[in-house]
């Protein structure tokens, strides 16, 4: 093809990209990366209609484009709205984005039960990172959080539906992926609920990867539930001859024991290639698998530690807490443990952590 | 002498029929308007400047030229009759009483529009209406209205009624688009938009009841005379379904020249105040639209006589005015807490809030708990101020226009009655046996006199 595709310049919080007509907001912020892309906890770039749901990802358009500059009246959500020539979108450099976006962080919160001690999702969970990024500390709302009738989907995943925030993504999986879509939204407003209408196991090759776009612990895998927690796991990439599926994913491991198998995800957190069923729940030992190296887990979240680094230290505000008295038998874990130091940046480390990071550190 | 267009023949006995309202001059506009040509008729409704009558008032002349016409797609007319705003009853009314007119207004409007198949969406609780517009449809057709070859103009036209199941948000013209197809009904997000893609992923226009039974005397009288009625750009007649404390609740027709003080006390209307009460407030236009106290509602804050058309009642914005709406006219008189008021509304909002998008989801129903609790004297002063940051950040940022619907009247309740809310907190017991009262919000008219 001869005829050359002309490019839309948009500029996001002062950075110009150029993308290819047809590109959402959001798309665009993700070719610029870094503070810079809304977070997104409904939109899935493989899940066709997905996105416009969870509002997160509101942005300014302070103009619309270079032949129609005005600004548009209302935030727009980024995950569906296509750029224009010469648009210029506030994100981070708008406060009235950070405004909206630290209210929609507190809805998305108040019902949700912050189990995340006992939650299989914590350490890979969006909307932690959403509320440790968007959200504000401490909640006004002083009522009691709804809660669920329990529902059975099977023997493979499991639901809680108190932590749903209604992305809609699983039903997109569901009725993209499989040819019978078995769950859905039941009810309305508030207490609209994930559910098959009547009970009913999920048992499609390819449902297990609702798991995988859940952004929240609401559903979980049932083979891994309660194993371990993500953070003690080291994901390594593998892969297998699968007649089903492409056979590439990663194995969540614990010393030489496979305790989960998930898909592959990119750096926003999305599913590269879906997985079936068989390689998810069945496939669970070593032997099945040509493990190709390990995984660098660039997003945001403590399995990538290290991020959080820069974080005050309570020390200070101890003696004020306590009337004036020092606590007695207070550990200062970071002097004890060698490999909690907080100099040391997992994250900058290639691959999992390792004594030797630390005894080099030592050294130098 | 006030003009009356739509409800002129309303009086007459078996106007329901389809004899009757021939005998009164019906389906002449039909006879009229397949002589002219479908772009000609979108002409004369621009002329006309017929806003649309569902609440937001948007022209229709405009929204009917935005229909895109791809080559070898149908495209679709949709007739919104999911009336669900409380307070709002107009629709009924017409359809109820003149379902001719609707079917009169259709058929011209598909003719305009190049739809075969033409829907009505009818709301759920409106359990009896739908028979009495098949019977319509069907007396229609056998007078040669309806089917193939309309009056031998070459235009077919089907018209089929469908029931809704009973969901406020099915009014809502995108929701109500995945309702007619059979899916849940959730509003899309826009763009793109019905005139584009809408039901089938065909071109559609959605219009409420009285809009398109508007299209028959403007066909009749022309665009321009129908212009010459009302004032600016509220032009044409408008029906107003009014309630509450008043002594005549009803459907008016009005021409939008009169006062909100004439149509309140004048004997035509609403006759005044029930049980010689006191007016306290009034909600201009269904329940979304942001509540007015009296003083505000019969003068606007530049001490303008307010007038029931769509710029008066919005003058001044939100800060002092409200909106035309619906035409749901919601009278409280001095015994009405406009707290409990409020509650009730955030109640109904929380209910049928979709759950789609999360301000609204988790908002609405928040804002409810906030409002029982002062309601019921458990509040706290910061609940006010809380509830205001609320409807604040679900205002605007949500994909349909319910989040703003729920949160005007919390946001116009604070803004105008924030001290009943303080007397709400401040006195917990008092609350529940006694209502605040008028204050200095009390009847401008009672005042001076």
């Amino acid at each position: 093809m001869a005829e050359e595709k002309k490019l839309f310049k948009v500029t996001i919080d002062n950075i110009t990209v150029e993308v290819e007509p047809g590109t959402t907001i959001l798309n665009a912020a993700r070719q610029i990366g870094g503070d810079v892309t809304p977070p997104a906890m409904c939109y899935y770039s493989k899940l066709k209609g997905s996105g416009g749901k969870c509002r997160t990802c509101l942005v300014e358009v302070a103009a619309g484009s270079t032949a129609d500059p005005r600004p548009m009246p209302k935030l727009v959500a980024s995950c569906r709205t296509n750029v224009m020539d010469g648009m210029i979108v506030k994100n981070i450099t708008s406060e009235k984005v950070q405004d909206a976006r630290a209210g929609v962080v507190e809805f998305l919160l108040i019902n949700h039960p912050l189990d995340c001690p006992i939650c299989d999702q914590a350490g890979e969970c969006h909307l932690q990172d959403l509320s440790y990024e968007h959200g504000k500390e401490g909640t006004r709302f002083e009522f009691a959080k709804r809660t669920f009738k329990k529902h059975d989907l099977g023997p493979y995943i499991q639901l809680h539906m108190t932590r749903c925030i209604l992305c809609y993504r699983c039903v997109f999986v569901a009725e993209q992926l499989t040819n019978s879509r078995v769950h859905g939204v039941l009810d309305r407003g508030d207490h609209a609920e994930i559910a098959t209408y009547i009970e009913k196991a999920l048992d499609n090759d390819f449902i297990g990867n609702v798991i995988d776009v859940c952004p929240v612990g609401a559903l979980t895998d049932k083979t891994f539930r309660f194993k371990n927690r993500v953070w003690f796991t080291k994901p390594v990439n593998a892969s297998c001859n699968c007649d089903k599926c492409s056979g590439k994913v990663h194995l969540w491991m614990r010393g030489d024991e496979v305790l989960r198998v998930t898909a592959r995800k990119d750096q926003w957190g999305e599913v590269e290639d879906w997985i079936c069923n068989t390689c998810r729940f069945e496939r669970k030992d070593i032997k099945d698998w040509t493990i190709e190296g390990p995984v660098k887990v660039n997003r945001h979240s403590v399995i990538s530690q290290g991020h959080y680094v820069g974080l005050k230290k309570p020390n200070e505000t101890f003696s004020r807490v306590m009337n004036g008295r020092q606590p007695k038998l207070l550990m200062d874990i970071h002097s004890v443990s060698e490999v909690n130091r907080s100099d040391v940046n997992l994250a900058a480390i290639p691959g999992p952590a390792h004594s030797t990071d630390f005894e080099k550190k030592k050294e130098g | 002498m006030r003009v009356k267009l739509l409800l002129k023949d309303a009086h007459v006995e078996g106007i329901r029929y389809y004899d009757t309202y021939r005998k009164q001059g019906g389906y002449a506009a039909v006879e009229k308007a397949l002589k002219m040509t479908p772009e000609a008729i979108v002409e004369e409704v621009k002329k006309s400047g017929l806003r649309g009558r569902g609440g937001a008032g948007f022209p229709t002349g405009m929204k009917w030229s935005f229909i895109a016409k791809p080559e070898g797609i149908p495209r679709h007319l949709v007739c919104n009759a999911d009336e669900s705003e409380p307070g709002t009853f107009k629709d009924r009314y017409l359809m109820e009483f003149i379902p001719h007119l609707l079917i009169e207004g259709l058929i011209i409007s598909s003719f305009a529009l190049g739809s075969n198949a033409t829907y009505i969406y009818i709301r759920g609780e409106y359990a009896w209406i739908p028979d009495i517009l098949e019977q319509a449809i069907v007396e229609a057709k056998a007078h040669g209205f309806l089917g193939k070859n309309i009056l031998g103009s070459g235009f077919d036209c089907e018209i089929y009624v469908q029931r809704g199941a009973g969901a406020y948000i099915c009014g809502e013209e995108t929701a109500l688009i995945e309702s007619l197809e059979g899916k849940r009904g959730n509003p899309r997000i826009k763009p793109p938009f019905p005139a584009v893609k809408g039901v089938w992923d065909r071109p559609t226009v959605v219009n409420n009841v009285e809009t398109l039974s508007a299209v028959v005397p403007i066909i009749n009288l022309g665009g321009e005379e129908y212009a010459k009625i009302g004032v600016g750009r509220s032009t044409g007649t408008k029906l107003i379904s009014a309630c509450g404390n008043i002594n005549k609740p009803g459907v008016y027709e009005i021409d939008m020249t009169i006062s909100v003080e004439e149509f309140i006390y004048s004997d035509e209307y609403c006759g005044g105040i029930a049980n010689g009460k006191r007016l306290k407030a009034c909600i201009p236009g269904g329940s979304s639209v942001p509540i007015l106290p009296a003083n505000l509602l019969l003068k606007t804050a530049k001490g303008e006589t307010r007038y029931m058309n769509y710029e008066s009642l919005s003058d001044g914005g939100f800060a002092t005015g409200s909106m035309m709406g619906s035409g749901g006219f919601i009278v409280y008189d001095e015994d009405q807490c406009v707290v409990r008021n409020t509650y009730t509304l955030a109640r109904f909002y929380r209910h049928e809030s979709c759950g789609q998008c999360s301000p609204c989801r988790e908002g609405t129903g928040w804002m409810e708990k906030i409002l029982k609790n002062i309601d019921s004297g458990k509040g706290k002063m910061s609940d006010i101020d809380l509830l205001w940051d609320i409807q604040r950040k679900i205002e605007g940022n949500t994909i349909c226009p319910l989040g703003d619907a729920a949160a005007w009247p919390v946001a116009a309740a604070i803004r105008h009655f924030r001290d009943e809310f303080e007397w709400h907190v401040l006195n917990p017991e008092e609350c529940l046996r006694r209502n605040y009262g008028l204050a200095h919000y009390a009847d401008a008219r009672e005042v001076v006199a």
